[in-house]
């Protein structure tokens, strides 16, 4: 493909959607497919062939649409009126919006509230759950059907390549680097920084590889973002490439994810066939392909050293760095390693630029974050929120609190590494910088919100049992320490546990910190410290009374 | 590998030689890929004996004692054949929050084997995973790669039903986020 063709291909596609009166996107992700989203698309297309509508409402498949505790649902996008969002779709209601909703559109009705059996089953777009999300990584869901390539051309796909293209590697680093953008697989390293220092590392062969193992149990951002737009993850490894001089390109995806690495598989097999992977790359001469490669179901094959055994063939066992990856890494050749969520965000800079993405977000904390908000929330989901915004906003407003009669209590960040932060602490902006003062991370972006009847000790249990567990074994504080720590925990689950204890696990837990091999390790102690420091009443409660210590 | 294991394709017996040749041959050229042939292997039988590990890594050229650590190390790996049913009860955080341990429990009762075991007959194999990226539908269960989502506790038995008769399991609140 010429670079002048996607413009054409673009306004082609346009064209041909603008012919459609109404669009109905249904999320076609895992989580809805799992709700029958696939039920309900069949359904919605016979209805719309059965009304001979075919010419007038396209039915497509679509990105996550963010609610997924509501799933499967439904997005109509119109020529005449507001959009509207349905929810808790079925095979057997979807066809109700052709008849009760889309027909009479069709004939000049205005249709915004539904009634019927659709009454309840529509949702407020002006909710703060969607009013307060900017989209910066998910702007294409809702929008085209991840599985068309023309589709996302048309929402400007593989302008941002195009733009790459033209651009020496120094330019793309410099650029990423003036955006801010900081790597959101958890550590925050700027991206720019770390492509620079690759750039300039001479190599017949370097790899630019993602990092799309998403081991934090209760966080799915990465898995959606690959589902539903692929294409946005490839042309951020695309551009990545150009930034480095890098030659080959490799997907790491955790085989939990087959609905991923379906998608990424065919949206390679796309890309290639357009001259947009492969060879002669958009008629630039360039050349560049991809790999795709599985994870084994080992959360610390995340870490970078241990992904590139992994990927290797081998068991995915950190190793001490230097030398980094930058310098040596898969097959002893210089690589980048970098997050889904990273190389999305590259693409929508390039799209537009620097100025634009670092418009958003704090000082230290630029662009906007996923985060997968589950737990005790009311919307459970996907949402993608401006760095910045107070935890007490995305809690509250954006989450809806509990929905329930209990109190938000907590929320935890940063999965199996990072901490619990009291609601005490909820004014906080999020950014890599408050999240670390709060003795949290950012993490790749799970938040799981705690109730004031789940029990902090027995959390900070089970993830410390979930580190102990995934542990490598290869260096002993890890290895051993996990294991003491864990011990001393069940006392406290079991209601035993003594003043000592908490001396001790603060003891090893400094150890584990100081002597790890890598961040599983280093990091494992985190939410048990930050349990314990935040709520410390929580743990004494469970310490055995004095009467029964003489007994 | 996008393809699910389907329970007609999982076969309690080992694979002919010749298969391993074929995966073999397929992936030897490329270097590393020891874990991708033997995704494929599972995919393809259900499981990975380790001896069929030893074949297949053999044959690609990869020394045996990698082989060994690879088999040992990832357990994604089956290296016995499961039960025609793989029920994977998710114990994710967002799950464990929402009462997975109780399905867990249920399906356990209900099946008279306890987790990491397949039941006697070979129809049911129940195993904890750590997360299906369903999150927002806590808590799940996937059978075969289809997701049961928005469990209650003592849905064990219900599970159990709606594979048998194969249709998937929906469960819609009345909650509503404008309310
Ligand atoms: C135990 C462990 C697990 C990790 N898991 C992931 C993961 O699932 N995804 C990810 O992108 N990064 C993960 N990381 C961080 C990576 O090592 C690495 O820093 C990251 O992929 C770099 O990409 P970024 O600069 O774009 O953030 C993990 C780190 C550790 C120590
Ligand atoms: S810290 Fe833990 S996971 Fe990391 S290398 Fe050491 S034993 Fe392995
Ligand atoms: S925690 Fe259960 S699906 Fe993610």
């Amino acid at each position: 493909m010429k670079p002048e063709e996607l413009e054409v291909k673009a306004a082609a596609q346009i064209a041909k959607q603008q012919a459609f009166d109404v669009r109905l996107f249904t999320c076609s992700s895992r989580g809805c497919q799992s709700a029958d989203a696939l039920g309900v698309i069949t359904a919605l297309k016979a209805e719309i062939k059965a009304k001979q509508l075919d010419a007038k409402v396209q039915v497509s498949g679509s990105g996550c649409l963010g609610l997924c505790g509501r799933g499967p649902l439904i997005l109509m996008k119109s020529k005449t009126q507001k959009d509207v969002m349905f929810c808790d779709m079925t095979a057997a209601l979807a066809p109700k919006i052709v008849t009760q909703v889309v027909v009479p559109m069709l004939s000049g009705s205005k249709i915004e509230q539904p009634g019927g059996d659709l009454a309840t089953k529509t949702l407020d777009l002006n909710d703060p759950f969607f009013a307060l999300q900017e989209f910066v990584v998910l702007c294409n869901n809702g929008k085209m059907d991840p599985e068309k390539l023309d589709e996302y051309i048309a929402c400007g796909g593989y302008t941002g390549l195009r733009k790459a293209l033209g651009m020496s590697a120094e330019d793309i680093c410099k650029e990423i680097l003036a955006s801010g953008l900081r790597g959101r697989g958890g550590a925050g390293f700027p991206t720019g920084r770390k492509w620079e220092l690759t750039r300039k590392v001479e190599g017949d062969v370097k790899y630019i590889i993602c990092n799309g193992d998403e081991g934090d149990p209760g966080a799915f951002m990465d898995g959606s973002t690959l589902e539903g737009d692929p294409h946005t993850v490839i042309e951020g490894m695309l551009i990545g490439a150009r930034a480095i001089n890098a030659t080959h390109g490799v997907f790491y995806i955790r085989a939990e994810y087959p609905l991923a690495v379906e998608r990424i598989e065919k949206a390679l097999r796309q890309a290639r066939a357009a001259g947009l992977v492969g060879k002669n790359i958009l008629d630039s001469g360039w050349n560049f392909d991809f790999e795709l490669r599985l994870g084994a179901g080992a959360f610390v094959c995340g870490e970078e050293t241990a992904l590139i055994a992994s990927i290797e063939g081998k068991r995915g066992t950190p190793r001490p760095r230097p030398p980094f990856p930058a310098v040596k890494g898969l097959f002893d050749k210089p690589s980048c390693i970098n997050n889904v969520e990273t190389f999305a965000n590259v693409t929508r800079i390039l799209q537009h630029d620097a100025a634009w993405y670092a418009a958003r977000g704090t000082a230290e904390s630029k662009g906007t974050k996923l985060f997968a908000l589950t737990g005790k929330s009311k919307n459970n989901g996907l949402v993608e929120v401006p760095m910045g915004m107070t935890l007490r906003t995305i809690v509250d407003l954006v989450g809806g609190g509990t929905g329930t009669d209990h109190k938000v209590k907590a929320i935890q960040t940063g999965g199996p590494s990072g901490g619990m932060i009291p609601v005490h602490l909820f004014d906080t902006p999020v950014s890599y910088e408050h999240l670390k003062k709060l003795g949290s991370i950012m993490g790749s972006g799970g938040m799981i919100v705690i109730d004031d009847h789940d029990s902090v000790v027995e959390l900070a249990r089970f993830y410390l049992d979930f580190c102990v567990d995934e542990s490598c074994g290869k260096c002993a504080p890890c290895r051993i320490g996990g294991k003491q720590m864990l011990t001393l925990l069940d006392r406290f689950v079991a209601g035993k546990g003594t003043e000592e204890d908490i001396k001790t696990i603060r003891r090893i837990a400094k150890a584990m910190q100081l002597a790890s091999l890598c961040a599983l390790g280093q990091t494992a102690p985190n939410p048990v410290l930050s349990a314990i420091h935040h709520f410390e009443p929580e743990f004494r409660a469970r310490m055995q009374s004095p009467a029964a210590k003489q007994a | 590998m996008s393809t699910p294991i389907e329970a007609t394709t999982v076969k309690a017996a080992a694979p002919k030689g010749d298969m391993i040749s074929t995966l073999a041959n397929k992936w030897k050229s490329k270097p590393g890929s020891l874990i991708m042939a033997l995704h494929e292997l599972q995919v393809k039988v259900g499981f990975v004996q380790r001896e069929s590990a030893m074949r297949l890594g053999h044959e690609m050229g990869v020394p045996l004692a990698q082989i060994y650590e690879v088999v040992t190390f990832y357990n994604y790996f089956k290296t016995e054949a499961p039960g025609k049913y793989i029920i994977s009860v998710c114990l994710g955080t967002a799950c464990h929050l929402k009462g997975a341990g109780g399905v867990l429990a249920s399906l356990s009762a209900e099946l008279k084997v306890p987790e990491g075991h397949s039941t006697p007959d070979k129809e049911y194999h129940l195993q904890a995973v750590r997360c299906l990226g369903c999150c927002g539908l806590a808590p799940c269960v996937s059978v075969n790669n289809k997701v049961y989502a928005k469990l209650k506790p003592e849905d064990g038995r219900h599970v159990i039903e709606c594979i048998q008769i194969d249709k998937p399991m929906i469960d819609i609140e009345q909650e509503s986020v404008t309310d």
